[in-house]
């Protein structure tokens, strides 16, 4: 065994605007590589989609009409930015996992050791997660397009359609590390990850038209941040809205309801998190 | 307080809801120096360690480490601390490699810097062969290994260790005192929990025992073993019937109270092995057989069964009464 025989540590210099940036990007990283060694996680985040765009465009779709649009292929041109929206909301589950395990196996701890900037293990994880989706939704795309579902409100506006849905699947990765962070182990986390993604997914405009649902349940729906998602998808996809006169004000402004209740959520969730970020550990 | 000193904590107290983890606990660690926090599970060691890495905040009382309050300034301790856990704290995904460029890269070093260090850190821990594995395919000593070369990528003067060998096998138990000796020498001061009394007596100069988060003994392993009484006699007798005869010779050597356990009888002394000479005339006058004589240096087991009534190893503190009996043991190697 040989000595140590090298020189003292040379720091970085400090950026301006502090080591937040710097360190979530270490994290990102660290995050992105964990994909890419474990392919098989990430091909079954892709199969649930997947199969629900099957499902719904050949067990259900017949079966679901679409308001204001007579064409029998018009369930899956509606469909479409339904799950693109469902998707981008499960990207919370593994945030609330992956936070889960780090503490578990006692990351967490050795990262609150270092003089790393506090909020950078979670703007690492929730970055990661919003990042993995891009390819979520290329795949999704992909499908889509065998299915028969089409853009038809050109290219700008479907990459903004994209940037809404990327922006979402980050505020929810959000909400899901703020979970994570009171995970007593990963298997509680792979449970409480998801349940409450159905209820939220499933109560909204994603996969049947508001008008469908009993009124008091329009109410929850349309205030449902993802009713306002998908809908502003639909628009700027050029697919069929399945509007039929409703008149709440989230679905009227889809796209401003979107951003609004994107930041606050970030906001809300971020500052709680990092809050709890500060005294956690792994017991 | 003075430039050589590297931990103090005065005072310690940390309550979980009803439970007190820690009833005011006193430290000091000199620059240079290892002290081993000694005592079982619950008896607080964690907790303190925690506290004096900031990840903890002391409900009452204050420490500093490296001259920095560990609540007021926890930037300043975490750069000059390593902390090596219970279980090894690496990214099970990454590569040995990327785990030391990541813990590097977050301590804020220079990317070549970090890239020596690294290479340097593989090379010694003897892991350059699995460098580029992920450390998911390490076995048990490989991950420990990593997970203190991660704790030393910014070359900490201090450097705590959490039960640094819990659950290794006893060759990279050796192997991991081996390279943490290594460190001493290179002047790092080490903080050390274990509930291993071979682990302390091997590794420790100074050794805290602590139990229901009190310290209650401090000393050298020399200082705490002779604090307990020095050197004993101890024989077994062939015949029950000869044990008040073994006494009886035993009484002649003894510098206090003969104790008797079944077929064992023994004897505080001093003088070191002439009395045992004087012993085996004693007891070969009143014609005792003796199956087993022994002289025995108290080891730190004893000690501890004598501050705290139970074993250092216990799972739980035992409700035992402060007894003087001695716990059976086949050898020294536990």
């Amino acid at each position: 065994m040989t000595t140590l025989s090298i020189a003292a540590p040379v720091a970085m210099k400090r950026p301006v605007y502090g080591w937040t940036i710097h360190d979530g990007l270490v994290v990102a990283r660290r995050n992105l590589i964990q994909t890419v060694r474990v392919p098989e996680l990430l091909f079954f985040s892709l199969v649930q989609p997947v199969i629900f765009v099957l499902l719904f465009a050949y067990v259900f779709g017949g079966a679901i009409p679409v308001p204001g649009d007579a064409d029998p292929n018009a369930y899956r041109q509606y469909l479409m930015p339904g799950i693109f929206g469902q998707t981008v909301a499960f990207a919370a589950a593994s945030s609330t996992v992956g936070l889960a395990e780090d503490m578990h196996k006692g990351l967490i701890d050795r990262f609150r050791s270092l003089p790393m900037a506090p909020p950078a293990v979670l703007i690492g994880r929730t970055l990661a997660d919003a990042a993995r989706q891009i390819l979520v939704l290329f795949v999704l795309t992909i499908t889509g397009f065998l299915v028969g579902w089409r853009i038809d409100n050109g290219l700008l506006n479907a990459i903004y359609a994209y940037a809404l849905l990327l922006l979402f699947a980050y505020t929810v990765a959000w909400i899901g590390a703020w979970i994570g962070l009171y995970m007593p182990n990963p298997e509680t986390a792979n449970t409480a990850g998801l349940v409450w993604l159905f209820p939220m997914t499933f109560l909204s405009n994603a996969f049947v038209p508001l008008a469908s649902l009993p009124t008091w349940l329009q109410y929850i729906a349309a205030w449902n941040p993802i009713s306002a998602l998908v809908l502003a998808t639909r628009e700027l996809f050029g697919n069929p809205t399945g509007m039929a006169g409703d008149n709440f004000w989230p679905l009227q402004h889809p796209q401003l309801y979107t951003i609004l209740s994107c930041v606050v959520l970030i906001a809300l969730f971020s500052t709680l998190s990092v809050r709890r970020y500060r005294r956690t550990t792994s017991r | 307080m003075t430039a050589d000193i590297a931990v103090l904590a005065e005072g310690l107290v940390k309550d979980f809801g009803e439970v007190k983890a820690l009833d005011g606990i006193d430290l000091t660690v000199r620059r240079g120096q290892v002290v081993g926090l000694l005592g079982p599970n619950g008896a607080g060691k964690t907790t303190t360690v925690r506290i004096l890495a900031t990840l903890l905040q002391p409900t009452a009382g204050r420490a500093t480490v490296a001259g920095f309050d560990v609540v007021k300034q926890p930037d300043e301790v975490r750069r000059a601390i390593g902390l090596t856990g219970q279980y090894a704290a690496v990214d099970e995904y990454l590569t040995g490699r990327e785990n030391l460029r990541m813990f590097g890269d977050l301590y804020h070093l220079s990317p070549k810097y970090v890239k020596e260090r690294s290479a340097e850190l593989l090379e010694w821990f003897d892991l350059t062969e699995a460098a580029d594995r992920p450390a998911k395919t390490y076995s048990g000593g490989m991950r420990r290994r990593l997970d203190l070369a991660s704790s030393l990528v910014a070359q900490p003067s201090i450097l705590f260790l959490d039960e640094p060998t819990t659950g290794l096998d006893p060759r990279s138990r050796l192997g991991l005192w081996g390279v943490i000796e290594n460190l001493v020498q290179q002047g790092t001061t080490v903080l050390l929990t274990t509930q291993y009394l071979e682990e302390a007596d091997q590794l420790a100069e100074d050794i805290v025992v602590i139990d229901h988060g009190r310290v209650i003994a401090h000393g050298s392993s020399e200082q705490l073993k002779d604090q307990i009484g020095g050197d004993r006699v101890e024989i077994t007798v062939v015949d029950p019937a000869a044990v008040g005869r073994a006494v009886e010779a035993l009484g002649t050597v003894s510098m206090g109270e003969v104790l008797v356990e079944d077929l064992r009888v023994s004897a505080p002394v001093s003088g070191g092995s002439t009395v045992l000479v004087d012993a085996i005339r004693a007891l070969d006058s009143r014609a005792v057989a003796v199956s087993d004589l022994q002289l025995r240096r108290p080891t730190l087991d004893d000690v501890f069964m004598t501050l705290t009534g139970h074993a250092a190893e216990d799972e739980a503190p035992a409700p035992q009464a402060k007894g003087r009996r001695r716990r059976s043991r086949g050898g020294e190697d536990a």
